[in-house]
């Protein structure tokens, strides 16, 4: 019982991860209809700020400020260079220049800080573990990024329903043409919405950087999952991804938890060690399917007029 | 309009890639040809350079040559991608007639260039992988291993925990072939209960699943088989859920290609090796004072590998007098005694498989500050791996 | 001069492995195979793309089906091309029609994200498959024959893989140009509209899937060929972004153009590394400067094709 509450929470934990990624990427493919691929760079990005300011001014909170401000005109940067060009070009045109992006940024990566992975110290504040059941330490740390990833949701969906910016945002998703007719600067709006994303991921790097491994290449694998996420919570919305999100956290968590120990019950036990791993890796991408088979264009759509 | 410069860029990148392809140095009379394939892309690029870093640090120390003869070296990147190493390494074997191939890093790049490296009459000496394939019937006289069987390492942790009466152990690795073959390894000299025999996936960064149930199953130790960044969140997570007084057994996990990332967290974990950096003899203490000062890093066992293989090439070559002869070179190769960075011990089995000393090895934090292995004990002595009695070809 | 070009580059592709290279004509040979089979499987893809509008992000999957149908049938000891192909087709077939039936529900970002999750399942059921060798890969004790005769062995394979590259070409400029192809485009540019005049455009897009599936298969079957060795990697996310990449950069719809994509990824990625290692700072920004600068790709289309 206790583990199973133990893998809830990791469960949780991963799901708001996976939202600060979702949430940049959903926003602006809602919005500007545009495919951002190198939107996993941004969260690797931003662990490799995390792990340079932190060397260099020796505080976890200074380096989280000074990371996701870099990250943030990082990507302002990127989309005033390249994106900006690319707004009216097919989404094929969008996939092959941001996969451009891809290799080039993880190559510079690569250049400046080498391919060894590298490792960033958790604050002191958060690095103590407290005992969840007895024998078993939780870390702290985990419990601070459940936090702060509600805190980031919940002032999401404030600025997004309660202010005027949001409402241009949610105006922007359904019609853009509309919101531009109707006098306002669509050009700073989605380049508002562009920064906000890339905050969101860099501050998702740099808040995974103390629990894994910081290496080139580390965006990628949650680059997929992400656009998991935004196809089963529908596309442009906050809400649904937010949702898919924290569904997807717990079904890969709690899949890769249970999985094998399942396939023991029908299968001998070399047998489900093999099929059971296999089967833990495509459970997301079966979740998917099977969503999509039901809903054909996710939970929660936007409605595009 | 825009035609033109779309067919010009098109020709001239074509043209670039060409002539790339083609790059070739003139062939000279007596000359080492070296083709060295490594992964130098992805995740696990940091060990293709250690390989790369290692063997042109052991070819550096005869003066950039071979048993006295110029060397010329390409280094190709598999991607780990089977068939991009084919491709490249039939390029340099039909291309440029290279006498050597050296390397990969992974057992699927070596299954797949075997055959035409083997075939073509060319030696493949693999400074990393040693798959049981070749280990036994399958074993060739073109191809040497000169770092260990992939069973090998895994056993010194199997044996360790047998001797210290651990009667509950709790196995970890990544479900791939690599990962089967470690927990074998430990299976085969460890006879105690096996409380779980996790395989996780090879995208795996949350280990929480597992950690919890060795909290649960409170086991007497805990054996694990994680290479590079599956190996650094597994140490990270370990030790934050407070469970390091339950021993850490491993390989592969906490040497130094990882433990820069793990840190303090890796301090006092054990690992089974046929290397450390600071085993006693003149050979490694040149080795790994060289490499820190070239490279700036502290060698880890892909680099001391590596280095050993140039080592041997260097004795071998000189002893056959050259690359021509080339049954001469491989009955060379099998037989001749060279400094080993590990140590008077090390030879030449007749499978082509290495036979070695293998050691516990504990993790400890330098003088300086940086992280490496240390040997604690001598587990086995000149081990011969579990399949060179099945190779007949001397 | 633009229409010249499909034939140019037939000629080209033709001719390269016979010019005198001296001790390079093995690694020529071998580029030039490695890029016929990649232009296949980019034509092939092309056709669902370009065509149908069916952006798949898991047309690796195919390489994979066919390179396992060569393995199988390998450790039966059967090697006649005539049953490998047969194999290979009908398994690219099937699998293309059991998930075309379930991707072609959804539309957009969603179609291609279950594409990629097909392919991702391909690719650990291959992994998992311990008789072939798991993730480690499976050796091929022989190459494919046909009749008797050794097409694929190292000195035939460009020319062989030169002649299935052509009909394959030949097949999709046909079907695109056909009655199919027509309603096929069609059903890109409005569906509602063809679904207006009487067709279900639901049974072409399926059938171009099919379609596309064979064909790839079929590369996938030369690729193991062409390196004795069937392996999971082969379909790989990353390799199916490359297939994409090839298409777009050569100019989607064009089918030529991927010839075009899939010879400058293949020479990039075999003959940059020689260059400098950090090739793929190179690579990206021309990749996005040739978006941003030649739209159309490298087929010289511009604007909107057809």
């Amino acid at each position: 019982m206790t583990l199973f509450v133990v893998q809830v929470l990791n469960g949780v934990q991963l799901g708001l991860l996976l939202f600060l990624i979702a949430a940049g990427l959903t926003l602006v493919f809602g919005v500007m209809d545009f495919i951002n691929l190198a939107h996993g760079v941004q969260y690797m990005l931003g662990a490799y700020l995390g792990v340079m300011f932190a060397g260099l001014v020796g505080n976890f909170w200074l380096a989280l400020l000074l990371a996701c401000v870099t990250a943030g005109v990082v990507g302002l940067a990127l989309e005033r260079l390249v994106f900006r060009h690319l707004y009216d070009r097919s989404h094929l045109d969008q996939v092959l220049a941001t996969f451009g992006v891809i290799l080039a940024l993880n190559e510079l990566v690569r250049v400046i800080w080498g391919t060894a992975p590298l490792q960033m110290p958790m604050p002191d504040l958060l690095s103590g573990s407290f005992e969840l059941v007895p024998g078993l330490r939780y870390p702290v740390y985990r419990v601070a990024l459940i936090g702060a990833g509600l805190l980031v949701a919940g002032g999401l969906a404030w600025a997004v329903n309660a202010t005027r910016a949001g409402m241009l945002i949610r105006a922007g998703a359904s019609n853009p043409a509309m919101v531009s007719a109707l006098g306002v600067d669509i050009g700073r709006l989605f380049t508002l919405v562009f920064a906000v994303g890339a905050m969101l991921a860099g501050f998702a790097g740099v808040l995974s950087a103390p629990l894994v491994s910081v290496e080139p290449g580390m965006g990628d694998n949650l680059l997929i999952l992400a656009f998991v996420v935004i196809v089963i919570g529908g596309v442009g919305a906050i809400r649904g991804a937010f949702v898919a999100a924290i569904l997807v956290g717990l079904v890969d968590t709690l899949g890769r938890a249970m999985v094998t120990d399942a396939a023991h019950a029908v299968l001998s036990a070399s047998a489900s060690a093999r099929v059971g791993p296999a089967i833990a890796s495509m459970l997301i991408y079966l979740v998917m399917a099977l969503v999509l088979a039901i809903r054909p264009a996710g939970l929660f759509p936007a409605a595009r007029a | 309009m825009l035609d033109r410069p779309a067919r010009f860029a098109t020709r001239l990148l074509t043209a670039l890639g060409i002539a790339a392809a083609l790059t070739t140095t003139a062939a000279h009379a007596q000359e080492v040809k070296i083709g060295v394939v490594a992964t130098l892309s992805g995740p696990a690029a940091s060990l293709g350079q250690q390989l790369r870093d290692g063997f042109a640090l052991g070819v550096d120390q005869s003066g950039g040559k071979l048993g006295g003869l110029p060397t010329s070296i390409t280094v190709i990147d598999d991607e780990l991608k089977p068939d991009v190493a084919v491709t490249k390494v039939r390029g340099l074997l039909e291309g440029e007639k290279a006498d050597f191939i050296v390397g990969p890093i992974f057992s699927n790049i070596l299954l797949a260039i075997f055959k035409p490296v083997t075939e073509s009459g060319a030696v493949l000496i693999s400074p990393n992988a040693g798959p049981s394939t070749y280990a036994g019937r399958a074993c060739n006289a073109n191809f040497f291993v000169t770092s260990y069987q992939n069973d090998q390492p895994h056993a010194v942790s199997g044996k360790f925990a047998q001797d210290s009466g651990y009667k509950r152990v709790y196995l970890i690795a990544p479900n791939y072939q690599a990962g089967r073959d470690a927990l074998a390894g430990f299976k085969s000299q460890f006879k105690g209960e096996i409380v779980e025999e996790s395989y996780v996936p090879l995208t795996s960064m949350d280990f929480q699943a597992d950690i919890a149930k060795i909290a649960a199953d409170k086991p007497d130790a805990v054996f694990a088989f994680m290479p590079g960044g599956l190996g650094i969140n597994l140490v990270k997570q370990y030790r934050q859920a407070g469970l390091a007084s339950i021993p850490f057994l491993s390989t592969f996990t906490v040497d130094e290609s990882t433990l820069p990332a793990e840190g303090d967290a890796a301090l006092g974990f054990y690992t089974g090796a046929s290397w450390t950096p600071d085993l006693d003899n003149a050979a490694n203490k040149a080795f790994v004072t060289a490499f820190e000062a070239k490279y700036k890093y502290i060698p880890a066992s892909y680099a001391a590998y590596a280095y050993d293989t140039a080592r041997l090439m260097d004795a071998a070559v000189k002893q056959a007098g050259g690359t021509a002869d080339k049954p001469k070179l491989i009955d060379a190769l099998a037989t001749v005694k060279f400094d080993s960075v590990r140590g008077a011990d090390f030879s030449m089995g007749k499978n082509h498989y290495p036979v070695q000393d293998f050691y516990l090895a504990q993790v400890a934090k330098r003088p300086d500050g940086k992280y490496q292995t240390e040997m604690r004990k001598t587990i086995f002595t000149r081990d011969v791996d579990p399949y060179a009695a099945e190779c007949k070809m001397h | 001069m633009r229409r010249a070009l499909p034939w140019l580059t037939f000629a080209a592709l033709a001719i390269a492995p016979f010019l005198p290279w001296g001790h390079n004509a093995g690694v020529v040979g071998l580029l030039v195979g490695r890029i016929e089979i990649f232009a296949i499987a980019a034509i092939s893809l092309d056709l669902m793309l370009g065509a149908g509008g069916l952006v798949s992000f898991g047309h690796a999957a195919y390489l994979v089906i066919g390179a396992y149908a060569v393995a199988v049938l390998d450790a039966n000891d059967i090697a006649t091309a005539g049953l490998v192909l047969a194999a290979a087709i009908a398994a690219g077939g099937l699998f293309a029609l059991a998930t075309g039936a379930v991707a072609l529900r959804t539309r957009g970002v969603n179609f291609i994200m279950i594409t990629l999750a097909f392919a991702q399942m391909v690719y650990f059921g291959a992994g998992s498959l311990a008789a072939y060798g798991g993730d480690d890969g499976y050796t091929l004790g022989d190459r494919t024959t046909w009749l008797g005769w050794h097409v694929l062995d190292r000195r035939c394979f460009p020319t062989t893989a030169w002649v299935l590259l052509l009909a394959t070409y030949l097949l999709c400029r046909m079907l695109v140009a056909s009655r199919f192809g027509r309603v096929l485009r069609a059903a890109r540019q409005n569906r509602q509209r063809v679904q207006a005049m009487g067709f279900n455009p639901y049974s072409y897009q399926l059938a171009a899937m099919v379609i596309g599936g064979m064909l790839c298969a079929v590369a996938g079957a030369l690729l193991t060929n062409q390196s004795e060795f069937a392996s999971p990697a082969y379909g790989a996310w990353p390799i199916s972004g490359d297939l994409l990449i090839m298409v777009i950069l050569g100019g989607a719809g064009s089918l030529h153009g991927a010839i075009l994509g899939a010879a400058v990824v293949v020479l990039m990625e075999q003959g940059l590394g020689t260059i400098t290692e950090h090739w793929r700072l190179i690579f990206g920004p021309a990749l996005v400067l040739s978006v941003l600068f030649f739209r159309g790709g490298l087929a010289g289309i511009g604007g909107p094709h057809d």
